[in-house]
């Protein structure tokens, strides 16, 4: 047998559109901009299980958080993030941290020491998760810490990307920085159209159980 | 990049410059240096620094799109007033994959260039001190930012001295290249495409491909993407990501090629229509797909003939009971899915035994196509009745209209064979995605091809009641045959054509003269049968066919010195060649090269058959010699392994006067090769 590759040299040539069968999806698809956004149940600090659907009715932001992350850290350490927590609870709007580091990773906690952060940071979440074995994580596709999802009061999905413009870690561009989480938490509360529905999301990279 | 270096090391021992690097920055992660490639500046004539990140085993630094997480490092220099710099550039990404989640940067080493242009009043004399700040992110499992200042103090100088010309060499290669291909791309809902088209793209010629989009979240980074390759082309299969698709597409498509070698693209397209034949085929739809190519090769120009004549056999059999016609039907069925199989085996066969360079051997030897014009030659002579197989000419036979099931299923094996030259591009692109799958996925899909094939044929053997509504059997069948004969000849002829781009002219004579050897062994063998002293013409047939064979192996030498399709440059090469210019002390480059070779094309395109450098060439009288290894010349081979090499592309300057030879890297850029001939030349 022999197979000619001579340009020109074709008599009649057809194409088949013949491909390997192995193509898979990826290994989290992320949710729609507008569509439901995937409820979920997780330990919160106290190990009560906190689901997203019980807040219905409320905007709700969740933030992926690994406290040793550096990106995580310049928010933390400019008390960018406790401000943004503090706005969120004035406008009636529900603060979710999520820890999805599993055990033995950078940025596992426990319920106690989720707590401990909490106060030695001065921080403000409505509560901190415990996404220990990545289910959150999987079901929105978060890939970096921070992280940031904005969820409305229907439980639609609103906004999905980073917490502002400029991705670095160091403290002083938070001021520089366009605040896209912010902008897109406030639109939603007050029922405006959001300007960026979605950004790329800046920092660490989440680290996942093995499915 | 390591490989690279140690292939430069060779270069490093012919061109002298001292190390211009500054102080490192060391943490246990990373040694992290400035360095410039100028060990002196001269006022107004720009030069390059680099950012040289060498990292410790598990840690990785970032690409311009990082991925699913990540950033990609940052540098400013500060000038003195009326200098200024250029954008960093980033060498070509790899995939770092993590978890479930894929990140795009740099293991090992990784070294950044950044251009900088002095104004043109500087003074000679004089130390100028550049310095940067530079911040990088860097990555194992946790992620530490790093941040370092590096001061250089160069001489300004009236003309400018090089500087770790192999550091930087290394480091512009690793550079993804000016777009050498046309692309196209295109999103529809969640999935997505891009094309891409140039010379030398084939099934034989890739071996793997990743598409990296320069902005984030426009393609799913960890999705796979499949790669279905064609003639001249392939497209990737590519999975949408939630952020908004820009108005243009840019990024670096990475290609490994089949000699194993990695290059790295830019490309840039406007998104249109989802780019066609990148939907994931389920099996069955593969084997559907390939039953209807199989279906579609009864079109073709030379089965035609052997179909028709099949047809004919089987119109004969019109009032034949319906069992025989059943019979024969099966037999025909069985000829060419057992033919399609033995091929299937064999291919994978010769890719189990490894070379992927033996499979682009394989399609392009000239042997095979010389033994194929001949086949078509004496097929059509037996359809213009010259000579008939197993029968008296008399009887209106044909191959195909030899009595019994032997004969139906020798019809179903020459259909194969005839079909495969004819429908070449048609079957690399079938043929690449089938040999992609399993083996056993593979051989369904020949067998399904075969079973198109056989199609028509098979029908007959499901309702036989069929035969009985095709014309009755006359002399016009034999017209028809006659007829045939030449869309045969043409086939011949265009193989004829094919063997002169391998083989040259010298092989054309070889391949003509064995024609007119079979067309006297089919007159021969015509007299024969005709009753007429039976043995001597008997005897003139059998001489004349082995003449013909004897006259393959001279095509194979006459092969050897020829060079295939690719564009010559320089003389073709042969050890003797080189042997007698080094005798004479003449520099030599040589470039040794194959059609399947991507990497080839591009550098030849690109670094070596431009304006710039066959001037240098010329200018410093030096000879060109290309070796041609697309059909596996042993003499090149050696050459190859002497160098310590197991494929091409393999580039190596020898100075004027003798010496050793500097070996280039695999990939080039204009710049490295008029800097290896300069070196080459300039130390008579």
């Amino acid at each position: 047998m022999v197979l000619l590759t001579r340009r020109g040299a074709v008599l009649g040539a057809a194409s088949l559109p013949l491909v390997p069968a192995f193509l898979s999806r990826p290994a989290s698809a992320a949710p729609a901009i507008g569509a439901a956004a995937p409820d979920f149940a997780l330990p919160d600090q106290d190990g009560t299980t906190r689901r997203l659907s019980e807040f219905r009715g409320r905007v709700v932001v969740l933030e992926w958080t690994n406290h040793d992350c550096p990106y995580v850290r310049k928010h933390y350490n400019s008390t960018n993030m406790q401000n943004l927590q503090r706005d969120a609870a004035a406008r009636n709007i529900v603060w979710l941290s999520i820890a999805s580091s599993p055990r033995g990773e950078q940025g596992h906690v426990t319920g106690p020491e989720a707590k401990a952060l909490t106060a030695s940071r001065n921080a403000a979440p409505a509560a901190v998760l415990l996404d220990h074995r990545s289910q959150a994580a999987r079901a929105y596709a978060a890939t970096t810490t921070p992280g940031m999802y904005v969820i409305d009061a229907q439980g639609r999905l609103r906004y999905m990307g980073a917490i502002d413009s400029i991705r670095s870690t160091r403290v002083e561009d938070v001021a520089r920085a366009e605040p896209f989480l912010r902008d897109a938490m406030v639109a939603v509360q007050e029922g405006r159209q959001i300007e960026r529905a979605v950004t790329p999301p800046y920092g660490c990279v989440i680290k996942y159980v093995d499915a | 990049m390591r490989m690279l270096l140690a292939v430069l090391g060779v270069l490093a021992l012919v061109c002298p410059g001292q190390a211009m690097e500054s102080a490192p920055v060391v943490s246990p992660r990373a040694t992290v240096t400035l360095l410039s490639d100028a060990a002196a500046i001269a006022p107004g004539q720009p030069f390059r620094v680099a950012l040289r990140q060498k990292m410790a085993p598990g840690w990785h630094t970032y690409w311009r799109n990082p991925g699913d997480a990540g950033q990609p490092p940052e540098m400013r220099l500060d000038l003195p007033e009326g200098w200024n710099a250029g954008e960093l550039q980033f060498p070509a990404p790899h995939r770092i994959p993590f978890g479930p989640l894929v990140n795009f940067g740099y293991e090992e080493e990784a070294i950044f260039l950044m251009e900088v242009r002095p104004p043109a009043n500087l003074v000679p004399g004089q130390t100028q001190r550049i310095g940067a700040d530079a911040d990088w992110l860097i990555c194992e499992r946790v992620c530490i930012p790093e941040e370092g200042r590096f001061t250089l103090d160069i001489p300004v100088e009236a003309t400018a001295r090089p500087a770790a010309p192999v550091l930087f060499a290394a480091a512009e290669a690793a550079l993804p290249r000016a777009s050498a291909f046309a692309a196209r791309i295109g999103f529809e809902g969640g999935r997505g495409a891009i094309s891409l088209e140039g010379p030398g793209l084939s099934a034989a010629s890739l071996r793997e491909a990743f598409f990296f989009p320069l902005e984030q979240m426009v393609v799913e980074n960890a999705a796979p993407q499949a790669m279905t390759a064609r003639e001249g082309g392939f497209t990737l299969g590519l999975t949408r990501a939630a952020g908004p698709v820009p108005a243009t597409v840019e990024g670096v498509v990475a290609i490994t090629d089949a000699a194993g070698v990695r290059g790295a693209y830019w490309v840039s397209a406007v998104p249109g229509p989802m780019p066609s034949a990148e939907a994931a085929l389920p099996l069955w739809q593969a084997l559907a797909f390939a039953a209807l190519g199989g279906l579609i090769l009864n079109l073709m120009p030379c089965v035609f003939p052997i179909l028709a004549m099949k047809a004919i056999a089987v119109a004969r059999l019109a009032g034949a009971a319906q069992s025989v016609v059943r019979a024969h039907a099966a037999s025909y069925t069985a000829g060419v899915v057992l033919s399609f199989l033995a091929i299937g085996g064999a291919l994978i066969g010769v890719r189990a035994a490894g070379a992927v360079a033996g499979w682009g051997f394989q399609f392009t030897s000239p042997f095979f196509v010389a033994a194929m014009a001949w086949l078509m030659l004496a097929v059509g002579l037996n359809l213009s009745g010259v000579y008939a197989i197993g029968g008296p000419v008399n009887a209106g036979s044909g191959l195909a209209a030899k009595g019994g099931k032997a004969g139906s299923f020798f019809a179903g094996v020459l259909a194969v064979l005839v079909a495969t030259p004819c429908t070449a591009p048609f079957m690399a692109a079938a043929l690449g995605a089938a040999l992609a799958m399993p083996p056993a996925a593979t051989l369904a899909i020949f067998a399904a091809m075969g079973l198109g094939l056989a199609l028509p044929y098979a029908l007959l053997g499901v309702f036989p009641g069929f035969a009985r509504v095709l014309p009755r059997p006359g002399a016009w069948m034999d017209r028809l045959k006659q007829f045939l004969a030449f869309p045969m000849y043409l086939a011949a002829a265009w193989l004829v054509w094919v063997v002169a781009q391998q083989a040259g002219p010298d092989g054309t004579l070889m391949v003509l003269v064995g024609g007119v050897l079979v067309g006297m062994a089919a007159w021969a063998l015509g007299l024969a049968q005709q009753g007429a002293t039976r043995r001597w013409f008997l005897g003139g047939a059998a001489l004349s066919l082995v003449a013909a064979l004897a006259i393959l192996p001279m095509l194979r030498s006459g092969a050897a010195g020829g060079v295939t399709a690719s564009a010559q440059i320089g003389e073709p090469w042969t050890a003797a060649r080189l042997e007698a210019l080094r005798g004479e002390g003449k520099p030599v480059f040589v470039n040794l090269t194959a059609a399947w070779c991507i990497s080839c094309k591009v550098n030849e395109r690109v670094a070596l058959d431009t304006t710039a450098v066959r001037a240098a060439f010329d200018a410093a009288n030096v000879t060109v010699l290309t070796g041609d290894w697309t059909n596996g010349e042993p003499a090149i081979t050696a050459m190859l392994r002497a160098h310590g090499r197991d494929g091409v592309p393999l580039y190596l300057m020898y100075p004027a006067g003798g010496g050793t030879p500097l070996m280039l890297p695999q990939i080039l850029t204009e710049g490295m090769v008029l800097q290896a001939i300069a070196a080459a030349t300039s130390r008579v």
